[in-house]
């Protein structure tokens, strides 16, 4: 398996993700700095990082998401190459274009650190495709606008294509307000495009790769993507 | 501008006395131009020339063993073996915090980021202690959610986790809020970067952020006294880029992996004047700048305004020659300034130029070496007497005084302030807030940092001695209680004037505390920062001088936390209980009564019952452990029971007070040198304790029931619901902030 991790001045959880690929089994991605005009060939998985590209001083990864790498990343996207964004790469995939919706501040305006629980739904291949439908798995999440929004169509149209990856749920698993603290419509935490081959979410499943750091959770979310 | 006439105003107005201005004239051996004028007053304020605070911070003790670098660098360095340093401070940004709470406490993080990888070190970790005024007072809510967001805003950004930190409430913050920010850094120990210029000819080179008009005399500001008109010094509070933090600090590292650095120092209070001065005055060299060569944020900047900016991420380095080329081309990269802006000469001076005309010619070692140093006068603080146990009776249950405690601004939850905080970015965060001390490990080894905020301001007010003391031995106890080593601290010597002699009674008795402390302890000062004139019309804080304590576990698998994750243990007391309520939490809440003399601080003491901890965690003979501080063996057990895994707690029984010490005494008293420990082999324990001498006993017990359904026994007294507890202990916080 061949991932790259594309690096903008600002990202910063792009150690985080070379590890938890590794741990799944991945060799270690390529890092490719933004400015690198043509991406690699023959590559299995782009991802884009948490962090805070560009600053962030506009609206959330909207400077990355017309970066020229990211022209470059919907080209592969639409070739067929499977892309996930995470965090701040699931800002920058909604305002490419390649994914619906947008992110807004948090429900309560503060940035989240803390576990949440997510229901893996429609289990995608080359994605979440190991896992079973309703798996529940806790993850952390660490962000300031990850409020998914999208107009009611948009929605319905995510629901019925079955695009939504993950959902908030609460303790006993519905996807209630008590399990939705950043105030994402219909508790969405992760969408898929189209195609099925670019999944945005918000939570950190790179942060939970390990039983003595938090939870292991996130692994089998990996283990799903390299095998 | 050389034509600005130096009147006596203008001189107060820098913040000078005639005296020192005598002595600028006997240096120069002339009248000094404006630029120089406030190069002198930003180099002599209390805040960069620590002027009040020097003679005494000489006392402490500042080495060992393990101590690479001591006071003196940007950053203290000491040796945690196979090559690795761990590099440290903590500094305060209390003055700007207060003004102007979210840039105020994000410029805090940033600058003492920057001392860290100035050094050579990749931060991994960041710390906070915190104090504001009464919740009832009006500004504080609005602090206290600027601070947070604040330090959460800068440190999210940057990538760097923020693991622990410390919280107080008190009415003497009203006027003054205090934001101590920690980092903790690591290097290589042959990658270390110092900040001596040497190699005549040499480039100085200016790199990072442009330089603006904000910050300008920040330093001065931070070495008076507030009045009425605090707010109206908002200009002198510099703004943050976390973001351009980000690039400087991977820009940096990437430099620093090349042979390319003599020496670098980062542009912290008073900017370009501190950081060319020492730089200079340590490598024993002059330094030549051509100031028009400064990138420029605004137009018709001054000499003046340019020496005195403390505009943010900037850093000055002197090159070796002829790679210049080599070394922009990495801050291309980043997309940052980089400017060869002087060089390195042989003057021992400070030659400033501004398009080829002098700006200013300062000698540096006189100008260093003249700092002036001030003994000034002290009293001892009278030291209340002992606060006798029965002087304070209670008809309440203890259950219901545990429920009253567990929501008081000191002891509720702190969740709400670090869920703000990314604190488990770079994936090497063992422990979480929330407990003793943070753990974070050191990737591709087996070894951790422990590292903790701690100080009992109350205590210090009391009794500063005893209170110095007990700041650096919570501080140890904190990393002992993870089982981690305990190696070096820095403090934050939080005080307000120190031209009353009362005030500088608190600084010389809380050094005194502290020294001794730090020699039994074997636990040097490596680095620290002073902040004086905390007060507002006349009101000083409290004595506050917070220590931020880091420790070593050599294998982090032998590591415990507080939480009670494994049912039907034993809950061992390690430690003697004589129910000592003095300065207590229980007596200040629930008695109201600010009587009495603190605990005593017995050193040996402490330091074999903290050996006899780190040894039972070692030999795995505990699951968890927690040291006993704010409201004593009771609460301490709470937050126990109330950390277990599953979020909602493990039910505990708790054993009856002893005879011979009333029941509040024994469960809220704060004595000294206690630690509670769960374990599955208490006999072994308590004989271990008979032959090391040290006082143990079973104070309880938990059961498999965790959950919802777990509840805590005290004595004979109902069983109380968890849930309840830690309703009312989480609740409190967010409850404040949202009313």
């Amino acid at each position: 398996m061949h991932a790259a991790v594309i690096v903008f001045p600002g990202t910063n959880r792009e150690k985080d993700m070379a590890d938890a690929l590794e741990k799944a089994g991945a060799p270690r991605p390529s890092m490719i700095w933004h400015r690198e005009p043509d991406l690699p060939d023959g590559l299995d998985l782009i991802v884009v990082p948490g962090g805070f590209s560009y600053g962030d001083y506009l609206r959330c990864g909207a400077m990355a998401g017309n970066s020229p790498v990211m022209r470059a990343v919907a080209e592969k996207a639409k070739k067929g190459v499977r892309v996930l964004g995470v965090c701040n790469g699931f800002q920058v995939l909604t305002e490419t274009g390649l994914l619906p919706g947008v992110l807004l501040r948090n429900a309560r305006l503060k940035f989240i650190c803390k576990h949440v629980r997510l229901r893996v739904e429609n289990p995608t291949p080359g994605f979440t495709g190991a896992m079973a439908d309703g798996t529940v798995i806790r993850v952390p999440m660490a962000h300031n606008e990850g409020n998914y929004f999208a107009d009611t169509d948009t929605l319905d149209r995510l629901e019925g294509d079955g695009r939504v990856a993950f959902r908030y749920v609460d303790e006993a698993d519905q996807p209630s307000e008590a399990g939705n603290d950043n105030g994402s419509q219909r508790n969405i935490a992760g969408v898929l495009n189209e195609g099925r081959n670019v999944l945005g979410m918000m939570p950190h499943p790179e942060n939970a790769i390990d039983p003595a750091y938090g939870g292991d959770d996130g692994l089998a979310f990996f283990k799903s993507i390299v095998q | 501008m050389t034509d600005t006439a130096i009147t006596s105003q203008l001189i107060a107005e820098h913040g000078l006395t005639e005296q020192e201005y005598e002595t600028v004239l006997s240096i120069l051996g002339r009248e000094p131009n404006i630029t120089e004028l406030g190069i002198f007053s930003v180099m002599w304020s209390e805040h960069c020339s620590y002027k009040s605070s020097r003679v005494w911070l000489k006392t402490l003790p500042t080495s060992g063993p393990q101590v690479i670098q001591g006071p003196g660098e940007n950053a203290g360095v000491i040796d945690i073996g196979d090559g690795q340093a761990a590099i440290f401070k903590i500094e305060s940004h209390n003055h700007p915090s207060y003004i102007e709470p979210y840039q105020g406490a994000a410029t805090g993080v940033g600058g003492i980021m920057r001392d860290v990888f100035t050094m050579g070190a990749r931060p991994i970790a960041n710390l906070n202690a915190l104090r504001f005024g009464d919740p009832s007072h009006p500004k504080t809510r609005h602090l206290v959610d600027g601070v947070v967001a604040g330090i959460g805003g800068y440190g999210n950004c940057i990538g760097v986790p923020t693991v622990a930190g410390e919280v107080n409430f008190h009415a003497a913050y009203n006027g003054n809020c205090l934001v101590n920010a920690m980092t903790v850094g690591l290097a290589d120990t042959d990658k270390i970067f110092y900040s001596s210029a040497s190699g005549i000819g040499n480039p100085v080179v200016y790199v990072g952020s442009k330089t603006g008009r904000d910050g300008i005399h920040g330093a001065t500001m931070a070495s008076a006294e507030f009045s009425e008109d605090a707010e109206e010094k908002r200009p002198t509070v510099q703004v943050g880029d976390p973001f351009t933090e980000k690039l400087l600090l991977e820009a940096c590292l990437e430099l620093m992996a090349t042979d390319m650095i003599v020496s670098i120092q980062d542009m912290g209070a008073a900017g370009l004047t501190s950081s060319s001065v020492e730089m200079a005055d340590k490598g024993g060299v002059g330094i030549r700048l051509d100031l028009d060569r400064v990138p420029m944020r605004e137009t018709g900047m001054t000499p003046y305004e340019l020496m005195l900016s403390e505009s943010q991420e900037r850093m000055l380095m002197v090159l070796k020659p002829g790679r210049e080329d080599e070394a922009r081309k990495i801050f291309e990269k980043w997309e940052l300034d980089f400017e060869v802006i002087g060089e390195v000469t042989d003057t021992g001076s400070l030659q400033l130029f501004w398009h080829g005309e002098p700006a200013a010619d300062i000698p540096v070692s006189p100008l260093v070496e003249a700092s002036p140093v001030y003994e000034r006068p002290w009293v001892p603080t009278q030291v209340p007497a002992e606060l006798k146990t029965n002087r304070i009776e209670t008809q309440e249950s203890l259950s219901d005084s545990l429920k009253a405690m567990l929501q008081t601004p000191d002891l509720a939850s702190r969740r709400w302030i670090w869920e703000q905080y990314d604190y488990m970015i770079r994936g090497e965060t063992l422990q979480r807030p929330g407990g003793d001390a943070a753990v974070v490990s050191i990737p591709g080894t087996k070894k951790a940092l422990a590292m903790t905020v701690d100080c009992t301001p109350r205590y210090c007010k009391a009794d500063p001695e005893t209170g110095g003391r007990q700041a650096v031995v919570e501080a140890w106890r904190n990393v002992s209680a993870t089982g981690a080593l305990p190696l070096a601290m820095t403090n934050n010597m939080n005080f307000g004037n120190p031209e009353k002699p009362a005030i500088m009674g608190q600084f010389v008795g809380c050094i005194k505390g502290m020294a001794a402390a730090g020699l039994a302890l074997d636990f040097p000062v490596v680095s620290g920062n002073v902040s004086l004139y905390n007060e507002t019309e006349g009101q000083a804080i409290l004595p506050t001088p917070v220590i931020g304590g880091v420790g070593l576990l050599k294998d982090s698998a032998r590591s415990v936390g507080l939480a009670l994750d494994k049912p039907s243990e034993t809950i061992v007391m390690i430690g003697a209980t004589v129910g000592w309520l003095g300065q207590s939490l229980y007596a200040r809440y629930v008695t109201g009564s600010d009587d009495g003399a603190p605990p005593p601080v017995d050193l040996e003491l402490e330091r074999e019952t903290g050996l006899f901890i780190r040894t039972l965690i070692h030999d795995r003979l505990v699951s968890a452990c927690h040291d006993l501080s704010d409201g004593g063996l009771l609460i301490g057990l709470a937050e126990m029971a109330m950390a277990a895994k599953n979020g909602a707690g493990r039910s505990v029984t708790i054993a009856a007070a002893p005879d011979g010490i009333p029941a509040h005494a024994f469960f809220f008293g704060e004595d000294q040198a206690r630690y509670l420990v769960s374990t599955s082999q208490a006999d072994t324990i308590l004989s271990m304790a008979r032959r090391a001498d040290l006082p143990a006993q079973i104070v309880g017990q938990s059961d498999e029931v965790s959950g919802e359904n777990s509840t805590l026994t005290i004595g004979t007294e109902s069983p109380i619901s968890l849930a309840s507890l830690r309703s009312v202990h989480e609740g409190w916080l967010p409850g404040y902030m949202a009313s």
